[in-house]
């Protein structure tokens, strides 16, 4: 049960890693700091309203992948995954 | 072939691929109707649920709501897209691990009590009841347009296709036609984005093409953009927005803890082999459904563009009504877009001064479906648009359908009332009860409170609301118990009602509502679109509270807690340690 509790564990730690990227790139990049940020040009984008419009939606695609891979790692490594026995 | 044969011919043809795909993978089976079998490969499962996700309300209503808000519009593109993020990494795991078919059926589970599933299944119509709404209203929508015919007529159509096509579906028919339908809308939104993108910028990457400098001078679009609106007397695209920052965050929190709250994207988990599947699935919907999100944008600042290049080709030179392009005449026609020449003059001026304007009506709606022609684009892709918006409106609704008539057969009578009735009974009932879900929201599409995207706001509120909370706290908080999760879902679907219904009216009649839909009214700024955040907090708050004052769950519960968490032994009925 303490081997399920570092791995319950270890998780939490991934998924507060990903989420504060998650908030960083959306809430404060995109609407908190975003008038800051228009100050900033990307091309012919303002930064800020490109985190708000672009850029906060590419990261949440590679945040995910991300995850999925690091947990897909975490479950071998404690000996958690599907396939071990079936 | 005029624009009209050719209409009907695209959508005439996606139509009878759809009905032809629900034929053959046709529901024999309660597990087929429910959750496809549970065999879904996580890259066919992420399209099928970027169908089932993008409505309406994302293909036709989301660009036009972005081309008149500019950047308070971004609201919608992070809050229905971050909210993957969520359900990835704190729910559809888990989900998946517990494998049932519904979403009820887990709290029920979780807290040990029938009561619990109950309160489960109202937040869960509630919700997707509001959300169907919007699908009508959108269908309604690109009927009149497509049938020349008015918008209550073309709803009436709409319901009746809907009707044949998910009660024929069930999960297993709906996947394979979703996987279809996706393929279709993406196609229709993309590449009007692309030919309008290299008309206006030379660049054919839409994404892109909004960064860059318009064609044939050194000015960027979005500058460009910027500056005529501020000529007309409107707030500049880029930096407009929505009512407040504490209001724009409050909505996007709403909408993000809505999508990952929302049970229909929910039981799209429940169809793919393995926990592993389920994580890598949530990645695969959102990349296809970024696809659509990032070019979003882009056509809302063209389209925006194009439309004042229409009305003011050149600055102080205005349209000629007489002289008015055809697909003004169409619009014309269905009642979503209207002119009157105050002055007399035979031109039209667009002008944010209400005394001087002379464009008195454009429905948000219709920026998406007339785009293609307002940037005079050939037949095929005005019919492809139809044929895209119509897929996005039924992949959606026949998903929706699922959850509500699941809800119903499985949870309550199978769940609840009556335990002994056969698997055929079962599938019998689940019909019968999404044909009446069908009826009751055609009957409010008659009466529609909002633009779509805005009805559909809501359901994001009561989901965030209500269902997100007592999920999350199943899987995170062991110690959460019955009383708690009860008291927290009444309380955060009971505040969020509340808060929309003085504004908007009892179940949305404008007549009923009796605080007025004024900002002054408003808590903190906060518009009752946004406020499922604020209930979220509230369901929080409540269930913390009276969980610590009320008994732990029993043990068997506290282990079916830690074995949802890990991953092994998935699809064996709740291993024992």
């Amino acid at each position: 049960m303490s081997q399920n509790n570092n791995y319950w564990q270890a998780n939490l730690r991934i998924i507060a890693f990903c989420l504060a990227i998650w908030f960083v790139v959306s809430f404060v990049f995109g609407i908190i700091l975003v008038e800051p940020l228009n100050s900033i040009s990307l091309g012919g984008y303002k930064l800020g309203f490109w985190f708000a419009q672009q850029g906060s939606i590419y990261v949440f695609v590679v945040l995910i992948f991300y995850y999925a891979k690091r947990m897909a790692k975490l479950d071998r490594e404690h000996d958690v995954h599907e396939d071990k026995d079936d | 072939m005029s624009l009209q044969a050719t209409t009907y011919l695209v959508v005439g043809l996606t139509f009878a691929l759809y009905i032809g795909i629900a034929i053959w993978a046709r529901a024999s089976t309660t597990k087929d109707f429910y959750v496809a079998g549970g065999h879904i490969h996580p890259v066919a499962n992420g399209m099928a649920t970027a169908a089932d996700w993008m409505s309406a309300a994302s293909f036709i209503s989301m660009a036009g709501l972005i081309a008149f808000m500019g950047y308070g519009g971004s609201v919608f593109l992070m809050g229905w897209t971050g909210g993957y993020v969520l359900l990835a990494m704190l729910l559809a795991p888990y989900l998946r691990k517990f494998g049932k078919f519904t979403v009820p059926e887990f709290i029920g589970e979780r807290y040990y009590s029938k009561g619990a599933r109950v309160v489960a299944v109202i937040c869960l119509i509630v919700a997707s009841v509001t959300y169907v709404i919007g699908q009508m209203k959108g269908i309604g929508v690109a009927f009149s347009r497509f049938l020349e015919v008015q918008y209550e007529i073309g709803l009436m159509i709409g319901m009746g296709i809907v009707f044949i096509y998910a009660v024929l579906g069930g999960m297993k028919g709906i996947t394979y036609t979703q996987i279809a339908q996706y393929c279709v809308l993406i196609l229709a939104y993309t590449i009007p984005a692309i030919f309008i993108s290299i008309s206006l910028t030379g660049n054919p990457i839409p994404q892109l093409g909004l960064g860059s400098m318009m064609t044939g001078s050194e000015v960027y679009l979005l500058d460009r953009l910027d500056e005529v609106l501020r000529d007309l007397g409107f707030a500049a695209y880029t930096t407009n927005a929505r009512l407040s920052l504490t209001n724009m965050f409050a909505y996007t929190f709403s909408l993000m803890i809505g999508t990952a709250g929302l049970p229909h994207v929910i039981i799209r988990f429940f169809t793919v082999p393995k926990v592993k599947d389920a994580r890598s699935s949530a990645g695969w919907a959102l990349v296809f459904i970024a696809i659509l999100y990032t070019t979003a944008p882009s056509v809302a600042a063209m389209a925006r563009l194009n439309l004042i290049n229409t009305i003011e080709p050149t600055a102080g030179e205005y349209m000629v009504y007489e002289e008015r392009p055809d697909w003004i005449r169409n619009w014309e026609a269905t009642g979503l877009l209207a002119f009157e020449d105050k002055n007399g003059d035979g031109v039209i001026k667009y002008s944010a001064d209400a005394e001087t304007n002379e464009m008195t009506k454009i429905d948000r709606d219709i920026m998406v479906l007339a785009n293609p022609e307002i940037a005079g684009l050939p037949n095929w892709v005005v019919a492809l648009v139809a044929a895209g918006g119509l897929a996005a409106a039924l992949s959606t609704a026949a998903g929706l359908l699922l959850a509500i008539s699941s809800a119903i057969s499985h949870d309550l009578l199978k769940g609840i009332w009556r335990p002994d009735i056969n698997e055929q009974q079962e599938l019998l009932a689940s019909r019968v009860a999404m044909s009446g879900a069908i009826l009751l929201a055609g009957y409010l599409g008659f009466n529609p409170p909002d633009f779509a995207a805005g009805t559909v706001a809501l359901a994001f509120g009561l989901a965030a609301s209500s269902i997100f909370p007592a999920l999350m706290m199943g899987i995170f908080y062991k110690r959460m118990n019955k009383e708690g999760a009860i008291a927290g879902m009444i309380a955060g679907l009971g505040v969020t009602l509340l808060y929309v219904f003085q504004h908007k009216g009892i179940m949305f009649v404008q007549s009923t509502s009796y605080m007025g839909d004024m900002a002054p009214n408003w808590f903190l700024g906060i518009e009752p679109n946004a406020f499922g955040a604020i209930g979220a907090l509230v369901n929080f708050a409540v269930a913390f509270a009276v969980s610590r004052v009320t008994a732990a769950p029993p043990d068997h519960i506290q282990h079916l807690v830690e074995d949802i968490r890990v991953p092994h032994g998935a699809g064996a009925p709740s291993a024992q340690h």
